[in-house]
């Protein structure tokens, strides 16, 4: 049994979790797949399942925070040592997990990395979205960056990945719907350390974002709420020991 | 003939506070009806005993009403009377935001704990059943 595994939350990707999982089989080997079904109406679970990957099946649809952090659950029940998201659409790339596995490895202090779509070198590579998007996003980034002291670029990316320490956050604390940004928010909370590297994403195979139209005026204010409560809550001193019984 | 309008006018308060006080018995008797019949669990009727049980002491206790809004500087009884009610409603209203809360996330936790056993059967099942077996063989020897 691997001691690392990718968590890939889905909701209605029939169409894509074949080649999903099966790209996660063929460019990150020593990846264990769970799928999170949250809820799915279509085949998601049955076609994850015939492709190799562990199923979690949410009795209805939880909402991705929800999903995401019983995948952490059993990720931290399991005893896993490292845990990526993947994105069940085909939108992250799983030729990067190790990328992101050798930032991870190479920095020790780290607990977790993300991979930013706006790193890219050349703007080509970088991330086409919605202007309305991209505005939502530079003032997340801009109000974590500020919170946090460091440079977040892309703070709405899913494609991260997190040692047993962020694990074991995660699995006992995750926000409930929208978490991208607050997850960074209560990794800074608790003192865990977490970095970017650049990734391209591809546009998505099939599915529609989590985040239509209508709601993003929501999802803003609920997630600056979220973030601007967070900054009164008291942090935990972190533990003296440094963690580098990582191996 | 100012003698009688004035006494019309007693009757006509005397008579309004009865309908008050039954109105507030009426309440009281529907809550501990709803605790009997287990419709209703105590911890949360206690807040609406004691909303039937003011509105009571008010309509029976005569002249609080006045001597309380006096204090309050509210020159119009009836006024210190929904600012009370108004006060109550809105207490009334957050509990139950925060009960939702914490419903939604015992509901979430459960959620998430049924998904992680019926993968824990699941994957007992297929151990036990050949054809599945040899699949997951199969799937072991490509990843090698």
């Amino acid at each position: 049994m691997s001691r690392n595994l990718a968590i890939v939350p889905a909701y209605n990707e029939a169409g894509a979790i074949e080649a999903t999982v099966a790209a996660i089989h063929r460019w990150a080997p020593d990846f264990d797949v769970l799928v999170i079904d949250d809820g799915s109406t279509d085949d998601t679970a049955a076609l994850a399942r015939a492709a190799g990957a562990r199923v979690l099946r949410m009795p209805y649809n939880l909402g991705i925070g929800g999903g995401m952090q019983a995948g952490y659950v059993y990720a931290q029940e399991n005893g896993y040592e490292v845990a990526v998201q993947v994105d069940g659409d085909g939108q992250h790339d799983p030729r990067q997990v190790e990328d992101l596995l050798r930032c991870l490895r190479e920095n020790p202090e780290l607990n977790m990395v993300t991979g930013s779509r706006f790193l890219a070198e050349s703007d080509e590579d970088g991330y086409r979205s919605s202007a309305a998007r991209r505005v939502g996003i530079r003032i997340f980034a801009r109000v974590l960056s500020t919170i946090t002291g460091q440079k977040v670029t892309d703070p709405t990316s899913g494609f991260r990945m997190t040692d047993r320490k962020g694990i074991e956050l995660f699995a006992t604390d995750y926000p409930m719907d929208y978490p991208e940004v607050e997850a960074i928010m209560l990794m800074h909370h608790h003192r865990l350390r977490s970095c970017e590297i650049p990734v391209k994403m591809e546009p998505r195979l099939t599915g529609s974002s989590a985040i239509a139209a209508p709601q993003s005026a929501y999802y803003m204010v609920k997630v600056l709420l979220a973030v601007f409560v967070a900054l009164f809550r008291k942090r935990p001193v972190r533990d003296a020991v440094p963690a580098v019984e990582r191996t | 003939m100012t003698v009688g309008s004035a006494m019309l006018g007693l009757a006509a308060i005397a008579s309004q506070r009865v309908q008050v006080i039954l109105v507030a018995v009426v309440i009281c008797a529907v809550i501990l009806e709803l605790i009997r019949r287990k419709h209703l669990m105590e911890r949360y009727a206690i807040l609406w005993l004691v909303l039937g049980l003011t509105v009571l002491v008010l309509a029976a206790w005569k002249g609080l009403l006045t001597s309380l809004s006096e204090a309050a500087g509210i020159y119009y009884p009836p006024a210190a009377l929904f600012a009370v009610a108004f006060l109550f409603v809105l207490a009334l209203l957050l509990h139950f935001s925060i009960v939702l809360s914490r419903l939604s996330d015992q509901n979430k936790i459960l959620a998430q704990r049924v998904s992680l056993l019926q993968q824990r059967l699941d994957e007992k099942d297929s151990a036990e059943s050949p054809e599945s077996k040899d699949r997951a063989a199969a799937h072991e020897s490509t990843r090698a």
